[in-house]
């Protein structure tokens, strides 16, 4: 396919292409693609193509089109949307097809995008490389034999095949950015409550936020654009108007930004030096786009890792609590009746143990117990407490800098197997993301350079709270100026 | 053996529905009695990715019991989720209120049952919002167990309001919850209809035992889910003979850990639901799909002026006002609010024994039937006034004036066209004059009873002058007897 979103737009509207065109050259690449990456759960073919045509059918009658007309879009699969399942990529919801669109769908249908499918992730957005999955592993479309970064894997692969121009992720921990990175694209975590969660089956509901991923930050504009605003249905949505992102895009004169960067940041055990040096070229670009770099600190960001790993667990102990087998999803049949237990209880136990992977059971369990009676204070209410510390490191560091610049993830792209059998490894995949959603602040993942093996390092820019304009402004004037984002991989 | 003496210890906790039209965090119907699963939607369901928003009207009436409950309402009040496994609870957590309830401590007065005249407080701890869970139906018959789910009822709001361990005797509990349930229902709050569940009462009860001057307390036992008076008298009362049978038996006390009962309505005993070993852990945490509550000063001042005047107000004020009788006062104010007026409205065009003899007759008869509120009272205020504020002059009797209330129960008509309707007619003077004078020309003992003094004679004369008759008032009767008599 090769096109951004707003080329195919540019193509429809000069009679060049047809919506339906579009989306048949979407599917074929899709199921082409499906038998090495394993990007998708479900291919919504039939529901793609009517949705194309009707596109051309109103473009003919020369209807005004919404914003995503005729883009192919693929959506995260815990995401619910109407005639698909929305798996989560769990044996638990294998069959579950949802009543209703989440509000980012019901916002991507209106604009008029064409839902392609539903893209595999880590079961329940648990993990760091889509190895989680019910549904079989997603492999890396820069290197086949490495993992491309999770959860929100499907969705970044499916980008960076050029299957899709457009792909809607969940970060709760840096789900979107760390893959995005891993798979060469552009992919932003916005303001917690910028984007509705309605519809988004929660894993960690405080944290979780839907976001954008795709070629290039114009491309991440656009789709923002549709899916941000108010949303009485969640309660934590703000309620705030939504700037003019496109228009954002205008300047790329960065001259009197302050990019803050984090200094010892770069020094962490870990980090790969040819990340460090990536980060580190990529403040010259910026420098020659006019910001100025100031150095900051975020002095309590070593407790970001153990603080998220005991909030995440314990609202996901909570928010997976539903699937018990009682009223939708995997029930175990038959039942082996356990004397000690009862029927009912037999009936819990094994359609969790048989609904569930070894992740999501792992992270039940450490929420489990850092809830309850008498170790709650231990860890979960502390916990809360050094979050709010680490917010307050994020505020003192905006006071100085208008943005953020570091590493996204500590490495290029692991090998499949690599981390699987080590969560510690696994889950620190996540330190330099995790502060993000626990401050609530939006921050990007553009491509900011390639390792010598040609992998796609990604660079991240964070900034204050509802401050995407500026995110996607800074990652595009770095875009303009550089041409790591048009890189593909060979297929 | 006689007993040592003993002390009982009663704490309360009432669940009471709201009266609000839709659920504490969707925007479905609370609708009593709809078939199973019909009033449900993702959110009460809790489908995957469905979000909770709170319904505002709950929190108002929240805070309008707890002002009435003379509790503080603190400016923060927050939603915590309280996790357990049930087949009626869809999310696998409850969505309720731990450390921060939206109403903080207050108390109720009751008069003393042991010591008449004088006033009772009971404290009260709390009183916190939560999401009802749906019905479990379990049908054992033909030798399969088959379970039913009802998920209507799920996420309907109650609100729990906990005692402080305060009471001592059945008595008390009774005249404890009596209170609570009059004011929530004059308030508005809550309807209060325990056949339909929207009050429920979880006891909590213990003895402390008198034994040569040091107080051995025994285990306490919560009965749960009781929703008549009725099973919470006979579960307190079975509950202090078993369990001073109990402590005799096996010496345990309170320190062996509280259970849970259950109240069997037809044995009429209490029975052990869950062992103290698995004492439920509910990993209460802040629900992260709902923000904190801010409740403005201004509006609970708005609400607080809102109130109006309390039960006890009310009777007092009823009976100086209109000279009723206290027994009759308490029967209306028990009514609620709009009863009261209803009272007044009927007593300002008519007088107030007769308003209050005919709504306690008549109009609560039929309402009860009718299964009515009294808001859709067919015949209104206004109409039962006019029609009393008639027998009061003499127009019509006591028994025409119920042959046209029950006729105005079942036709939209005025006063007026129902007399006519039914044919009533007011009784022309001088007509009446010659049907009397007949009768007493055919009754001479009559006349001559009357003359000797005994005026009561007439009395006799009344029922064959309404059989030629039936719009003779017996008033008008006596009257014109008298006087043809007399002369």
């Amino acid at each position: 396919m090769l096109h951004s979103a707003q080329q195919l737009l540019r193509l429809q509207a000069d009679g060049e292409i047809t919506a339906v065109e579009i989306a048949e050259r979407a599917i074929a690449a899709i199921e082409a693609s499906q038998p090495t990456h394993n990007s998708f759960t479900h291919v919504a073919a039939e529901s793609a193509l009517q949705a194309a045509a009707a596109v051309d059918a109103r473009r003919a009658a020369g209807e005004t089109l919404g914003p995503l007309a005729g883009v192919p879009v693929a959506v995260k699969d815990v995401l619910c949307a109407t005639g698909m399942p929305a798996t989560c990529s769990s044996n638990m919801l294998r069959n579950f097809v949802p009543p209703y669109d989440a509000t980012v769908v019901e916002k991507l249908r209106a604009a008029d995008a064409v839902i392609v499918g539903k893209t595999n992730m880590d079961e329940f957005a648990m993990g760091a490389s889509t190895e989680t999955s019910f549904f079989g592993v997603t492999r890396n479309p820069w290197d086949t034999q490495r993992t491309p970064g999770g959860s929100s894997g499907g969705a970044a692969a499916a980008v960076a095949a050029g299957t899709v121009p457009l792909s809607l992720g969940t970060d709760t921990g840096g789900s979107i950015r760390q893959p995005a990175s891993f798979c060469g694209i552009t992919g932003m975590k916005p303001t917690y409550g910028r984007v509705s969660r309605y519809g988004l089956i929660a894993f960690a509901s405080s944290l979780d936020q839907v976001g954008p991923m795709a070629w290039s930050a114009a491309d991440c504009a656009l789709l923002m654009q549709t899916i941000a605003g108010f949303e009485p249905r969640d309660s934590t949505s703000l309620d705030r108007p939504v700037p003019d992102y496109m228009q954002a895009l205008d300047s790329t004169d960065l001259s009197g930004v302050r990019i803050g960067v984090l200094r010892d940041a770069l020094d962490v055990d870990g980090l790969d030096p040819e990340v460090r040096q990536v980060v580190l070229d990529s403040i010259d670009v910026f420098v020659g786009l006019g910001a100025t770099i100031v150095d900051v600190e975020l002095p309590h960001k070593e407790y970001g890792v153990p603080t998220y790993y005991v909030i995440a667990p314990s609202e996901a102990s909570s928010n997976l609590s539903r699937f018990d087998g009682a009223h939708y999803g995997h029930r175990a049949d038959p039942v082996k009746v356990d004397p000690e237990l009862g029927p009912l209880v037999s009936m819990y136990c094994q359609s969790r143990s048989q609904g569930f992977g070894a992740e999501v059971k792992r992270r039940i369990m450490i929420g489990t117990y850092a809830l309850s009676e008498g170790y709650a204070d231990e860890y979960y209410n502390k916990a809360l407490k050094v979050r709010r510390l680490i917010k307050g490191d994020y505020d003192n560091a905006f006071a100085q800098a208008d943005l953020l610049l570091g590493p996204v993830a500590p490495t290029p792209a692991f090998e499949l197997g690599d981390k699987i059998d080590d969560p510690v490894q696994m889950y620190l995949c996540d330190l330099f993301t995790v502060g993000a959603n626990l401050a609530g602040i939006p921050a990007i993942s553009l491509p900011g350079g390639f390792n010598a093996g040609g992998l796609p390092i990604g660079i991240q820019l964070q900034a204050p709270v509802l401050d995407e304009a500026r995110l996607l402004s800074a990652a595009h004037a770095f875009q303009t100026v550089t041409d790591f984002h048009t890189k593909r991989p060979a297929s | 053996m006689t007993r040592l003496p003993f002390t009982t210890i009663i704490g309360l906790e009432v669940h009471v529905q709201l009266k609000t039209a839709t659920k504490l965090f969707c925007g479905c119907s609370t609708q009593f009695g709809s078939p199973p699963n019909t009033q449900v939607c993702p959110v009460c369901l809790g489908l995957p990715g469905a979000l909770p928003v709170m319904n505002q009207n709950a929190i108002d009436l929240a805070v309008r019991a707890g002002l009435a409950l003379n509790s503080e309402i603190p400016p923060l009040t927050k939603w915590d989720r309280k996790q357990y496994f049930y087949p009626d609870l869809p999310k696998g957590y409850q969505i309720s209120q731990f450390d921060l309830p939206i109403c903080d401590g207050g108390y109720v007065e009751i008069d003393d049952p042991a010591n008449p005249g004088s006033v009772r407080r009971i404290q009260l701890t709390r009183a916190h919002l939560e999401e009802d869970a749906g019905k479990s139906m379990h049908d054992e018959a033909a030798g399969r167990s088959d379970s039913r789910i009802d998920l209507n009822r799920c996420g309907t709001p109650l609100l729990e309001i906990v005692s402080e361990p305060d009471m001592r005797s059945a008595e008390e509990a009774l005249a404890y919850l009596t209170k609570l349930k009059e004011l929530m229902i004059h308030l508005g709050v809550s309807d209060c209809e325990m056949q339909e569940g929207s009050l429920r009462v979880d006891v909590n009860i213990n003895l402390h035992i008198d034994k040569a001057g040091e107080k051995i307390a025994t285990r306490i036992v919560e009965v749960k889910n009781m929703n008549s008076f009725r099973s919470v008298a006979g579960a307190i009362a079975y509950e202090i003979e078993r369990q001073y049978d109990e402590w005799e038996q096996t010496g345990q006390t309170f320190k062996d850990g509280k259970r849970t009962f259950g109240w069997d309505d037809n044995k009429e005993i209490t029975y052990a639901q869950r062992e103290k070993e698995e004492s439920a852990d509910y990993r209460y945490f802040p629900d992260p799909d709902l923000l904190p509550v801010r409740i403005p000063r201004e509006r609970v001042e708005e609400i607080r002026a809102s109130l109006g005047e309390t039960p006890d107000e009310a009777r007092t004020r009823l009976v100086s006002q209109y000279g009723i009788k206290q027994y009759d006062s308490d029967v209306i104010v028990s009514q609620g609010a709009a009863m009261i007026v209803f009272f007044e409205t009927v007593a300002g065009a008519s007088d107030a024994r007769r308003a209050s003899a005919w709504i306690q007759q008549d109009v609560m008869r039929e309402s009860k039937e009718r299964q009515l509120s009294i808001d859709a009272f067919p015949v209104s205020a206004e109409k039962l006034g006019e029609l009393l504020g008639k027998v009061v002059a003499g127009e019509l009797t006591n028994d025409r004036a119920r042959d046209v209330f029950k006729h105005l129960m079942d036709h939209d008509e005025s006063v007026t066209q129902a007399i006519k309707s039914l044919g009533i007619e007011s009784v022309d003077g001088s007509e009446l004059e010659t049907l009397v004078q007949e009768l007493l020309d055919a009754n001479p003992k009559i006349v001559a009873d009357v003359q000797g003094g005994n005026n009561k004679a007439v009395g006799a004369l009344i029922g064959q002058a309404r059989k030629k008759n039936p719009n003779a008032s017996p008033q008008q009767v006596s009257e014109i007897a008298l006087k043809l008599i007399n002369g």
